[in-house]
């Protein structure tokens, strides 16, 4: 969910640092720690809906937009949220490499107005690599909120660098944010960082090491890399060899060896942390002024939304909850959306009709290609229009974090990291995105894991697919409102076998092939905010509606022309789909499918919301119900051709569990760099798929169901 | 009288000695601002007393058992 479908896309997997510009363009970065609306800022600067969440680890690529203020035009970097800049973290060290060696005129730190004190260890850290630094304080209306004022100016005196408050979600100070911006620009503000000045014999190192490197290196920040370089940062070595000539490391290296100041580098780090958050307790002890009373809020709803007894079946119920919303709203939008598409079939028919056009053509244009377009809008839009606003709005809240909370234990069982919660998450709206979204991990092993694993947390193109077969087959009752609530436990279902395959895949992969136990973890639970509602329905809606429509036209509509035509070329007297679909029958009865099921999910690789529509063509194609007005003929279309309750369960289960699509085992490739992992993130979900169905239906025969 | 975190009560606050953890672990912690002679209040088990809530420099910041018998406190 966290990604937009953009950052799956293959150009935003490139972290390089070579900005295209034009020469009077300035790249401006934006830095600062997770959770301070860094990337709400970064859209009321450059009018980009990238996506924004309340949970740490959401900016995992770095995105850039643009925006001219003052006839000034400006390249806006927005950098993964970072607690440091020591580079304990992937994240980190993207962050602080595109600061020191990306070049960028000017960073702005994001910092949030209710946790200041640990947000200026940051602006402290960025205060040493960059001279021009502006400070944004945003979240000003939440801390108005809790009766937090702050005293900018006196911060601003203190840090020597420009400081602007911002609530960005309702634009407030962005205009102020950007003036600055200009006036530091075009010097008209000189900024006049005052750094922290450490012990003597920190001093005296630095300041030897220091005047060699400016010497050979004026563009690099001397201070920041001497500083580096005695308290011992292994990681900037190797940042420097991708950004620098080797001979010059050599040099530098060897500078040092001749320095070698005697120095705990441990106790150097330690104390320099020290020392920066000794002056962040003063300066938030001098220019903070806040109200305890008003701060417990969260503290309240977080004692029962996280407590031992509730948190758990809270959990259960919102998603059951937006299940049964997502149902329920999506029936009459979904029906409204079929009659007017499949009625629009007609009318097509009869214009081919009127010009006398061969039958194949209507047949390859009309019942091939529009029919699935239209099943595809008209199944996939609606759920996904409802339940991404829902669950958009949830993140909003700032509730991921404490679902990763909640869950933490059965993670931790799993050998697994307590963040790949967080990419599952993410999982749901795309496995691709979940699977970028991995890099939040920084054990290896556990990121692995979490990459093979994501695919069982059904994303964007299942669901419908869940949602549909579960309505058709369950929705019993009379009632319309209860109607739903028996697909709407069921789907709930679905996703808690999905994540305890999740689990059971993480632990034994825990136990064999990646062996370890679990690395260690911190979690910040933001504090709660309101959401903005009219955004998440645009953006949302908007986001999901192209993405649906986007993949309809792109992979489902001709993945339909080419079902139909695979349904009307007969081989003596069977279609192709006829031959390929007995030759996958034998296995497909096996765990309780068909063969033309197990087709449709095979030629569904290149995306999953096709295999529904590809599965009705086939059945239509064989002749037994040529007829196929609107949604309501699912139900009937898929009993005609032999299903059973059975069938319907493991299609679910099958569609739930089976080899990720190909975009997503594209990404797998991508970020794991190995064919060897990508073969293994697709051949364990389908053993796990034909094992799961195998069982099923051995249980169903064993009872004498149906 | 020395302790560590993860033996200190709920509600109770503590101060920060010293930190036995490595590496990464840490950094991180450093950066979170668990610096020696900083506050840290304990504020609520999540389930399983898996983890714990600590109130950390104004945030909210979860940690296992594991981490926090890493912290000595006073």
């Amino acid at each position: 969910m966290g990604l937009t479908y953009n950052s799956s896309q293959k150009s935003s997997l490139k972290d390089t640092f070579h900005i295209e510009r034009n020469e009077d363009q300035h790249v401006i970065a934006l830095a600062g720690n997770p959770n301070t609306g860094k990337s709400t800022v970064f859209n009321s600067l450059t009018g980009l809906h990238q996506h924004t969440g309340n949970w740490p680890g959401k900016t995992v690529v770095n995105a850039r937009g643009e925006f001219t203020s003052n006839k000034n035009e400006y390249i806006l970097v927005d950098l993964p949220g970072t607690y440091s800049l020591f580079a304990s973290s992937v994240e980190e060290i993207v962050a602080r490499d595109f600061i020191c060696f990306g070049d960028p005129e000017s960073v702005i730190v994001v910092a949030d107005a209710t946790c200041l004190e640990r947000n200026l260890n940051l602006v402290f850290q960025v205060m040493e690599l960059s001279s021009r630094v502006i400070l944004c304080i945003n979240l000003i209306d939440e801390a108005k909120k809790k009766n937090i004022t702050i005293d900018e100016k006196g911060i601003e005196k203190e840090l020597g660098i420009p400081v602007v408050l911002t609530a960005a979600r309702n634009g407030v100070g962005i205009n102020n944010l950007k003036q600055t911006l200009d006036k530091v620009i075009t010097h008209e503000i000189i900024c006049k960082p005052k750094l922290i000045k450490y012990s003597e014999e920190i001093e005296d190192n630095v300041n030897k090491i220091e005047n060699i490197i400016k010497e050979k290196f004026p563009h690099l920040n001397s201070r920041w890399l001497a500083l580096r370089f005695i308290d011992g940062d292994e990681s900037i070595y190797k940042s420097m060899e991708q950004y620098l000539l080797p001979e010059d490391i050599s040099f530098l290296r060897s500078v040092l060896e001749n320095i070698h100041p005697d120095l705990d580098k441990e106790k150097i780090r330690e104390f320099i942390t020290e020392e920066n958050y000794r002056i962040a307790e003063y300066m938030k002890k001098t220019y903070v002024k806040e109200d305890i009373k008003k701060l417990n809020r969260d503290q309240k709803i977080d004692n029962i939304i996280t407590s031992k007894k509730f948190g758990l079946p809270i959990m259960l119920l919102l998603l059951a909850a937006t299940f049964w919303i997502t149902i329920q709203g999506a029936n009459i939008p979904s029906a409204m959306l079929s009659n007017l598409l499949f009625g629009f079939q007609d009318i097509l028919t009869e214009w081919f009709e009127y010009f006398n056009a061969p039958s194949w053509l209507h047949g390859f244009l009309v019942l091939g290609l529009y029919r699935t377009l239209a099943w595809v809008i008209a199944v996939m839009l609606p759920p996904m229009a409802i339940f991404f606003p829902i669950f958009t709005l949830l993140e909003d809240l700032g509730y991921l974090p404490r679902v990763a909370f909640n869950m933490d234990h059965m993670f931790k069982r799993a050998c697994a990291h307590g963040k790949q919660c967080l990419t599952m998450c993410m999982g749901f709206g795309c496995n691709a995105a979940g699977v970028i979204g991995c890099r939040i991990i920084e054990s290896p092993r556990e990121r692995l894991i979490a990459i093979i694993t994501n695919n069982f947390v059904p994303c964007n193109g299942r669901f419908p697919t869940l949602i549909a077969i579960s309505t058709v087959f369950l929705a019993v009752s009379s009632n319309k409102y209860l109607n739903s609530v028996t697909p709407a436990l069921f789907v709930t279902l679905l996703v808690v076998a999905g994540i305890s395959i999740t689990l059971l895949v993480s632990f034994l992969l825990s136990k064999t092939l990646l062996k370890g136990i679990p690395s260690t973890f911190t979690l910040e639970l933001p504090p709660y905010r309101k959401p903005q509602i009219g955004r998440i329905l645009y953006t949302s809606l908007l986001d999901r509606t192209i993405f649906v429509l986007g993949r309809a036209i792109l992979i489902a509509a001709p993945a339909g022309a080419f079902t139909w035509i695979l349904g009307n070329i007969y081989i003596e007297d069977l279609s192709i789909i006829g031959h390929v679909s007995s030759f996958l029958n034998p296995l497909a009865s096996l765990i309780g499918l068909d063969g033309y099921i197990l087709m449709a999910f095979i030629l569904g690789l290149p995306a999953n919301e096709i295999v529904l529509p590809v599965l009705l063509m086939s059945y239509l194609s064989t002749g037994t119900l040529t007829e196929f007005e609107n949604i309501e003929s699912l139900r009937h279309t898929l009993v005609s051709n032999g299903w059973t309750h059975l069938t319907a369960l493991n299609t679910m289960l099958f569609s739930l569990l089976h080899w990720p699509c190909s975009t997503t085992l594209w990404t797998i490739r991508k970020e794991t760099g190995s064919m060897k992992w990508t073969f293994a993130s697709m051949l364990i979900p389908t053993i796990v798929a034909f094992i799961v169905c195998f069982i099923t239906t051995l249980v169903f025969h064993l009872l004498g169901l149906k | 009288m020395m302790r560590k975190l993860c033996e200190v009560e709920i509600g109770a606050m503590a101060k920060v000695e010293n930190i036995l953890a490595k590496d990464i672990l840490k950094e991180r912690l450093l950066a979170l601002g668990l610096t020696k002679g900083s506050f840290v209040e304990v504020l609520r088990k999540g389930p399983k007393d898996n983890l714990t809530v600590y109130k950390i420099r104004g945030a909210m910041i979860a940690l296992r058992k594991e981490e926090s018998s890493l912290i000595n406190v006073n």
